[in-house]
């Protein structure tokens, strides 16, 4: 997909799995926006193919409308239409819409029903835009960082609803900048940058690629290293950083906190303050796209 | 999905206070001012009020199916209205659909307004119920014309160059359009080049048709014309975002 000269996304090439949540992340720029746009079927990419159910987002936009929803990065609403009228509009566009007042009252936007949207503050707007995204029960909705400028109340709610329409059956896909935000909701997130896909898959396979996780126990001085590396698996190792204090490298999932347990335990050793430190996805994040500014 | 759309760009048109005072105060201002005050315009021989009703009525339709349809698009593709809409199951013909409903509500309060008005000031038309059709089929030509030229400029330009170009355009239109002042007024040599612009038609035919005159086909035309070139510049250069 270029602008003019610019390819703002090239060569991506991915599945979505139906009914669950992918998250879409990367620095600015990178090309999400884009990305989700030319799946709603806004832009037609120079070369590839994109299918969205099944069918061409642009060719056959009029059968794919009714089942998809969309929420843009900013705007989409009448600056002097009111809270309500907004959403009773979106909702009367669709053949089975939720039910308007439900929805306004779930969202926290009771109080300004009849707000008009230029008088909403940032984070009303955007929740409007999630509304009017999901009122017409979509199969599929894209949202396009849709918990930007939202308050740590507002959103724990637009997680939980994100959840339940997968639970119901939705396939959602979400571009966003807050890493806890993918690693929290999303079954699988792809990292894209400069247009590409750097990394994908699910939050526990990202945190666990490069093998940078680490257990930190402290116990008696001067264990034996050399017998504990040896009782672990392949690729992990082991330290005795501090006199009593204890680092080990490796693929840490369960087995390996068991081999190290049993293994102090068999020397009648109590390990203490056993901490795992996983990198959280951000540490990968910054890992995969470097520490520089973007433009 | 069609009358949804017409229900809500009807009712933001109304909330609109300065597009409000466009299409209902400003006419109105003309309509009394010069009605009352004898020598301020001079409009030629025959009574005033029977030159001015359909001149004002061709200016209400001016200001609400080009100005506001103009301004109102140009906004609406700023602030990702169009787009949002693009994403939604209603069709793009539908979008015009409910625009071009929407015009004709707001229009139909400002033909009811300024038509009562005129008739108090004592406007007779000739003709009867043939006359009232002639009438409404020169409206509708003219708010068809004006809708798509609105769209089309609305589609090609930023929205301030829109807002900007669309008052202008209104303003010369008002002067040198042949809305308020009978073509016969005008100069001999630019006669024949300021009926063919779609406001000498639009005002000429009205005035023409209350006078008693039939249809007005060169008029008729000449919207057709415009509505054609106007359409056809919208359907090229219009832009959802
Ligand atoms: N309309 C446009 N015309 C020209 N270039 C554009 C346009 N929109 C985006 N771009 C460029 O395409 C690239 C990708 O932009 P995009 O909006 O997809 O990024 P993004 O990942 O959504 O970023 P952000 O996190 O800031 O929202 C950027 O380099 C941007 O400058
Ligand atoms: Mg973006």
């Amino acid at each position: 997909m270029r602008y003019g000269e610019v390819a703002a996304v090239d060569t991506l090439s991915t599945q979505l799995p139906a009914s669950q949540v992918t998250a879409v992340v990367g620095p600015n720029g990178a090309g999400k926006t884009t990305t989700l746009e030319t799946c709603e079927g806004f832009r037609r990419p120079q070369a590839g193919t994109v299918r969205v159910l099944g069918l061409d987002p642009a060719r056959d936009a009029a059968k794919l409308r009714p089942r998809v929803g969309v929420m843009l990065q900013s705007g989409g609403a009448w600056t002097g239409c009111r809270v309500h009228e907004a959403l009773r509009h979106a909702a009367a566009l669709h053949a089975h819409p939720l039910d308007v007042d439900a929805l306004v009252e779930r969202l926290g936007l009771g109080s300004c029903g009849s707000t008009s949207y230029r008088r909403l503050s940032g984070g009303q707007q955007q929740r409007l835009g999630l509304a009017m995204a999901i009122v017409g029960r979509p199969e599929l909705v894209f949202l396009d960082e849709p918990t930007a400028g939202l308050d740590p109340q507002a959103r724990r709610m637009t997680w939980e609803l994100v959840r339940e329409l997968r639970d119901g059956g939705v396939t959602v896909v979400l571009a966003t900048h807050f890493l806890d935000e993918a690693e929290q909701l999303a079954d699988r997130v792809i990292v894209i940058d400069h247009g590409r896909i750097i990394a994908a898959g699910s939050p526990g396979e990202l945190t666990a690629t490069g093998a940078e996780n680490t257990v930190r126990f402290t116990a008696v001085a001067g264990l034996d290293m050399h017998d504990l590396r040896s009782a672990l698996p392949a690729g992990c190792t082991v330290q005795e950083v501090t006199p009593g204090g204890y680092l080990v490298t490796g693929p840490v999932d369960p087995a390996l906190i068991a081999t190290l347990t049993a293994w102090c335990a068999a020397r009648g050793v109590l390990a203490q303050s056993l901490a795992v430190e996983r990198r959280s996805l951000e540490d990968v994040f910054i890992e995969l796209t470097g520490r520089e500014l973007r433009p | 999905m069609v009358l949804a759309q017409a229900r809500i760009e009807t009712r933001l048109l109304l909330r609109n206070g300065e597009q409000l005072v466009l299409a209902l105060v400003l006419p109105l201002l003309v309509l009394v001012i010069g009605a009352t005050t004898g020598n301020l315009l001079d409009l030629g021989p025959g009574r005033r009020i029977d030159i001015l009703a359909p001149g004002v009525l061709a200016l209400a339709v001016l200001s609400t199916s080009f100005t506001s349809v103009a301004i109102a698009t140009g906004f609406e593709r700023r602030y990702g209205v169009l787009k949002r809409l693009g994403a939604t199951p209603l069709p793009r013909h539908g979008l015009l659909a409910g625009k071009t409903l929407a015009v004709m509500a707001v229009e139909s309060v400002q033909v009811l307004l300024v038509g009562l008005v005129s008739l108090m000031l004592g406007w007779a038309p000739v003709g009867g119920p043939a006359a009232v059709v002639a009438g409404l089929i020169v409206l509708l030509l003219g708010t068809a014309a004006f809708t798509a030229l609105g769209l089309a400029l609305a589609g090609s330009l930023r929205a301030e160059a829109t807002l900007a170009l669309a008052n202008l355009v209104y303003v010369l239109l008002l002067v040198g359009g042949a809305v308020i002042v009978p073509l016969a007024r005008y100069p001999q040599t630019i006669q024949p080049l300021v009926a063919l612009l779609p406001s000498g038609a639009l005002a000429q035919g009205l005035r023409d048709v209350s006078a008693g005159a039939g249809v007005p086909f060169a008029a008729c035309m000449v919207l057709l014309a415009w509505c054609a070139v106007g359409g056809l510049v919208a359907a090229r250069t219009f832009r959802w975002e």
